[in-house]
């Protein structure tokens, strides 16, 4: 069962560019000790802050994306938390999210197949497609 | 919080008869809006039931800039015509982008 988070993180605006890859390597380097695995990490850039977090009103914001279990996650965020430059950060468990997301896309995917051919549609396909079929066979 | 979301509903179901739209019932942004007013205000549609957009990222400020008051507050669905589950995705949303500095808690001027 693998479960994956994304955790977005603010470093301070007045740390070297140099700096602020060796922290995500750091934190890269937890996640993979700790037996997860990075799937992705992006760097969005300085952005100005919507109040003002230790004195600051910009930050560095980091996202990235990870399969970790709790353990894990709970470690990284140690580290996030006890690291200085950075001032903020944010975990969400997106796994849940997907799976919702998938059974919601795949539930599209075959009643856009049904105007093809017919095939007879469990009850949660009945109940949408009423509402919904318009905007699909349009 | 939990009552934000429960008094717009208490009037509806405490007036049914002399509300505005009266016998119709409770509805989307109907009775629930303005005090007094006789006839039906047109029924709004959810923006995401429309467009189908299944997730509420907190990351797209933009999108959710759409549902902020000036001051910063979370405007209620009977204003916007959201649709219940989208509303509390997007509170989630939102909420969320609060804590991560992408929106302000509150916002003067």
């Amino acid at each position: 069962m693998e479960r994956f988070y994304e955790v977005m993180f603010i470093v301070r605006p007045d740390t070297q560019d140099e700096e602020v890859d060796k922290l995500i390597a750091g934190f890269e380097a937890t996640v993979t000790n700790g037996g997860g695995a990075v799937r992705s990490t992006e760097k969005l850039g300085r952005r100005k802050l919507a109040y003002m977090v230790r004195k600051f009103n910009e930050g560095n914001y980091i996202l990235m994306t990870i399969d970790a279990d709790g353990v894990l996650v709970h470690e990284l965020e140690r580290r996030l938390r006890v690291s200085e430059p950075v001032i903020k950060f944010i975990t969400v468990r997106m796994d849940e999210e997907q799976k919702r997301l998938d059974k919601v896309r795949a539930i599209r995917a075959t009643r856009k197949k049904l105007s093809a051919q017919p095939v007879p549609a469990p009850p949660v396909e009945a109940a949408e497609a009423p509402a919904e079929a318009t905007p699909a066979s349009a | 919080m939990a009552d934000e979301t429960t008094t717009p509903r208490a009037p509806e179901g405490a007036a049914p008869t002399g509300g505005p739209g009266g016998p119709r019932g409770p509805r989307t942004g109907g009775p629930g809006g303005p005090g007094g007013r006789k006839f039906f205000r047109r029924k709004k549609v959810c923006k995401f039931c429309t467009e189908k957009i299944d997730a509420i990222p907190y990351r797209d400020v933009r999108l959710l800039q759409q549902f902020v008051a000036e001051r910063g507050k979370i405007v209620p669905r009977r204003l916007t015509g959201v649709c219940t589950t989208h509303q509390r995705r997007l509170t989630k949303a939102i909420k969320q982008a609060r804590n991560i500095a992408l929106l302000p808690f509150a916002a003067r001027y």
